[in-house]
């Protein structure tokens, strides 16, 4: 959709899936130090990283985020004793998906950043949308303009160029 | 169709100043489904709520947004208005455009559009919501106090005093904790036992407290208002219901030569024991692993080994067969009350971060003692009657060496904290020690003298300038015997000259650390607790005696380093936080719980697995004749704390989260992209 900007002019848009009790909470105190930071990052409050389903990820990017920041309460630190350890499993084993997604590893971010955290809250907006505009827009999921349904026997397409044959 | 209203707040100038309210509220009033949409200066005050409450009234909304500060800051304050006005609370949801937005961006262009995006995802959301009830659950009016030193005891009475009943659970047999082992307490030099042991009996003889001795928290279930626990008594091989307490089972105990764990080592105590004459239960404990007749039978001796206990009992108490008995009591909250113990100095140390003091000569060379063996020495119910003389040959000594901060303030030796009662006590044993062996000469090594506290900084000097203790600055390298004396070498850093001195003894003011186990004890109680295994506070400055869990308290030195004012303090602010928890008849909490869809669920239990509450139950679905059809998951709502986990782990998506359902957060995210 961006696709006709140049490079220079690029503001990417994120979404951050953050946590209520501490990266949610960190952002505010951010706030309330007032940290200046890239205007790029739009936050989804839930109540734990444990809550964060990975297609919510894979839908932001369906709908035109250029990136996505997931972050919540460091471990040992969940408000839910162990939501975080859930979402850091799910997300280990998603990471592994991703490439085979069409989505480059640069345009996600994965951190933990807590409610006394607000500076490094500012180093990951900013850090991530550097990142992202570096990359460019993102077009969507390459391969995704499925060629029509493959005859009985041809073979499917492949649609992560490289990421599928290993698994 | 809904019918939404969008309430953009100024905040004055705080959102004001950067982002162009009255764009925001246009913007947003083009939405489908959105029906009022406006901006004011301060939409918290009386007349910005009034302003939501009237609209609410007149345009008929079916949910409100408010684009302001943080829902943490103001969430409630606007759902109280928005139920005021008739709207179920839960149908009000806050935008935040302040911290997140006005305060952290300077182009006011881009500040707006950020903040049209974020007041849009709200929008998106609260078409989705859906009318949700408050739960309500009963309350137990019953607590539990774990631990019964000072803090535990000072809390039980408290809390019997204010009409609630309590359970004080106590590992050892007998309550009064490390309080009831000192001799004399800063900066009154009053009697500890003095003073302890009225509070003891008092708690023994209360009618509402329910005192279990030798027992342990063994599991915790349930939550805020309905725990369940179950509490196991160990076995104290003594009917406690036939005993009298009249100590002739004491005087035939043919083992004589335990060392005294109440005398922290210094003293002997019989195999059949009670810790100190006070101790209150006065029950006797048989000590199995060095009375005769169990050792016996551990060899496998056909015939009694010993039972000359048995014997003297007049009343036939003694019971050789009982086991650990488990009980199981229901109460409302907790008040976790564990204490502390010393750092271990010498070589076997509890934790692979903690390297112990080995150049100290604790443990290898007998005139090195800690703090505590000194409160012994110099207490008159202990092994020396009060006389203080050194444990290696019986002498009186004329030079004693303090070193302060060992163990704390030392990250080398695996601690980082300042344990805070150590500079009190060190100038209390010398003034106790001036005060026994008046040609005494009594030198303390301190890094810092920490003396902050009513009365405090007085009687450090006191201890300098009436009792002649001479305070070095600087650390000691190493400890050991050459001959008849103790050689402590050291620093004077004030000075900057190495300091030799010959000590009849050296008194070691170690660390104060969590009680071994805490960590598994927290992890039953679900609390979280620090590096050091002491038990994290809800809010280190706002709610101190609060723990992350609803309905869990903690009082004392298991949260941090405490001296006894302040172990009080914190049990009776715990005991009034157990109060006025108990002055509900219910408990009201929000209802963003999960619920689960049995027509959808086919009970494979990811769910439960990943629960970190067990709040996930087993629920038999059968047809009319009463058939079994399925087994599915079904979520207790007074357990669940609305985490979320289940339903981003349900494969068949048949648990949702109420407030987050996968509908709210994908409109969120569509919101986002449009």
């Amino acid at each position: 959709m961006n696709a006709t900007l140049d490079k220079t002019s690029f503001e990417p848009r994120l979404t951050a899936f953050v946590c209520n009790w501490c990266t949610y909470t960190g952002a505010d105190l951010a706030g309330t130090s007032r940290l200046q930071m890239d205007a790029n990052v739009r936050i989804v409050r839930l109540p734990c990283t444990g809550r964060i389903d990975p297609l919510f990820i894979v839908k932001a990017f369906e709908r035109g985020a250029d990136g996505v920041i997931v972050s919540g309460c460091h471990p040992a630190d969940c408000h839910y004793t162990s939501g975080n350890y859930h979402a850091r499993r799910r997300f280990a084993f998603f990471k592994e998906l991703i490439e085979f997604l069409g989505l480059p590893e640069g345009r996600i971010t994965f951190s933990w950043v807590s409610a006394s955290e607000g500076q490094k809250w500012r180093e990951v907006v900013n850090d991530a949308t550097a990142r992202v505009r570096a990359l460019g827009p993102f077009s969507g999921y390459p391969g995704t303009e499925l060629p029509a349904w493959p005859a009985a026997g041809a073979p499917a397409p492949n649609p992560a160029p490289g990421g599928g044959g290993e698994r | 169709m809904a019918r939404i209203g969008v309430f953009v707040c100024h905040c004055g100038e705080n959102i004001g100043r950067t982002v162009d309210c009255a764009r925001v509220a246009e913007e947003l009033g083009k939405l489908p489904g959105v029906a009022h949409a406006v901006d004011y200066k301060y939409m918290c005050s009386d007349p910005g709520q009034a302003l939501i409450k009237q609209a609410i009234a007149e345009k008929g909304l079916t949910g409100v947004v408010v684009s302001a500060c943080s829902p943490h800051m103001h969430e409630r304050t606007f759902r109280r208005a928005a139920g005021g006005a008739g709207l179920n609370p839960f149908l009000c949801e806050m935008a935040n455009i302040r911290e997140h937005c006005s305060w952290i961006h300077e182009d006011r262009e881009a500040a707006t559009d950020k903040a049209i995006d974020l007041a849009r995802v709200i929008v998106e959301k609260v078409k989705r919501n859906v009318p949700l009830e408050t739960i309500r659950i009963p309350v137990e009016k019953r607590a539990l106090v774990i631990g019964g030193g000072i803090a535990g005891i000072q809390a039980a009475l408290d809390l019997a005093d204010g009409g609630a009943e309590v359970v004080l659970v106590e590992k050892e047999p007998s309550i009064g904790g490390h309080m009831s082992q000192l001799s004399e307490t800063f900066p009154t030099l009053d009697c500890s036992q003095c003073i302890l042991t009225p509070r003891m009996v008092e708690v023994y003889q209360h009618p509402r407290i329910r005192l279990m001795a030798y027992c342990e928290v063994d599991a915790v279930e349930g939550y805020i208002g309905n725990f369940k626990v179950t509490i196991r008594q160990k076995a104290r091989s003594v009917d406690e219901t036939k005993c009298n307490g009249c100590g002739a089972c004491q005087k035939a105990c043919v083992v004589k030569n335990v060392p005294s764990e109440f005398d922290e080592r210094l003293g002997k105590r019989t195999a059949i024991y009670v810790p100190f004459p006070q101790a209150v239960p006065n029950i006797p404990v048989i000590d199995r692993e060095h009375c005769a007749y169990f050792k016996g039978r551990a060899r496998g001796m056909k015939k009694d080994a010993c039972g000359k206990c048995k014997e003297a009992c007049a009343r036939g108490a003694i019971d050789f067969a009982q086991e650990d008995r488990f009980v199981t009591e229901k109460v409302g909250a907790i008040v976790v009350a564990t204490g502390y113990e010393l750092y271990s100095i010498g070589k076997d140390q509890p934790a692979a971060g903690l390297k112990g003091y080995g150049e100290y000569g604790y443990g290898t060379v007998p005139d090195v003692i800690d703090g505590l063996q000194f409160e012994r020495l110099a207490s008159a119910s202990g092994p020396t009657a009060g006389k203080l003389l050194r444990p290696s040959d019986g002498k009186v000594p004329k030079k004693i060496v303090f070193l302060q901060c060992v163990g704390s303030r030392d990250p080398a030796k695996g601690i980082d904290y300042c344990s805070k009662v150590c500079c009190m006590y060190v100038a209390k044993h010398t003034m106790l020690y001036r005060h026994k062996v008046h040609d005494g000469e009594a030198t303390v090594f301190y890094m810092d003298v920490r003396a902050a506290g009513k009365g405090y900084d007085e009687f450090t000097r006191r201890a300098v300038e009436e009792d002649g203790a001479v305070y070095v600055r600087g650390r000691v390298s190493r400890v050991y015997r050459d001959g008849d004396v103790v050689k402590v070498l050291g620093f004077d850093t004030l000075n900057g000259t190495p300091v030799e001195i010959d000590a009849d003894m050296v008194v070691l003011a170690t660390a104060m650390r969590p009680r071994k186990g805490i960590e598994k004890l927290a992890q039953t109680l679900s609390v979280s607790y620090d590096r050091h295994g002491f038990i994290n506070e809800a809010h280190p400055k706002l709610r101190p005696v609060e723990t992350n869990t609803a309905g869990v308290f903690v009082a004392g030195a298991c949260q941090a380093p405490r001296d006894i004012p302040d172990s009080v303090a914190m049990a009776s602010a715990a005991a009034a936080k157990v109060l006025g928890l108990f002055s509900n008849e219910m408990l009201e909490r929000e209802p963003t719980v999960a619920r689960v869809d049995a027509a959808l669920c086919a009970g494979c239990f990811h769910c439960e697995r990943v629960c970190p509450y067990g709040a996930v139950e087993h629920k038999e679905v059968r047809d009319r004749k009463g058939n079994l059809l399925k087994v599915v998951a079904d979520v207790n709502p007074g357990v669940c704390q609305g985490c979320g986990t289940c339903q981003a782990t349900c494969p068949s998506k048949s648990v949702e989260l109420m407030g987050f359902t996968d509908e709210q957060i994908y409109a969120e995210v569509n919101a986002l992209a449009l």
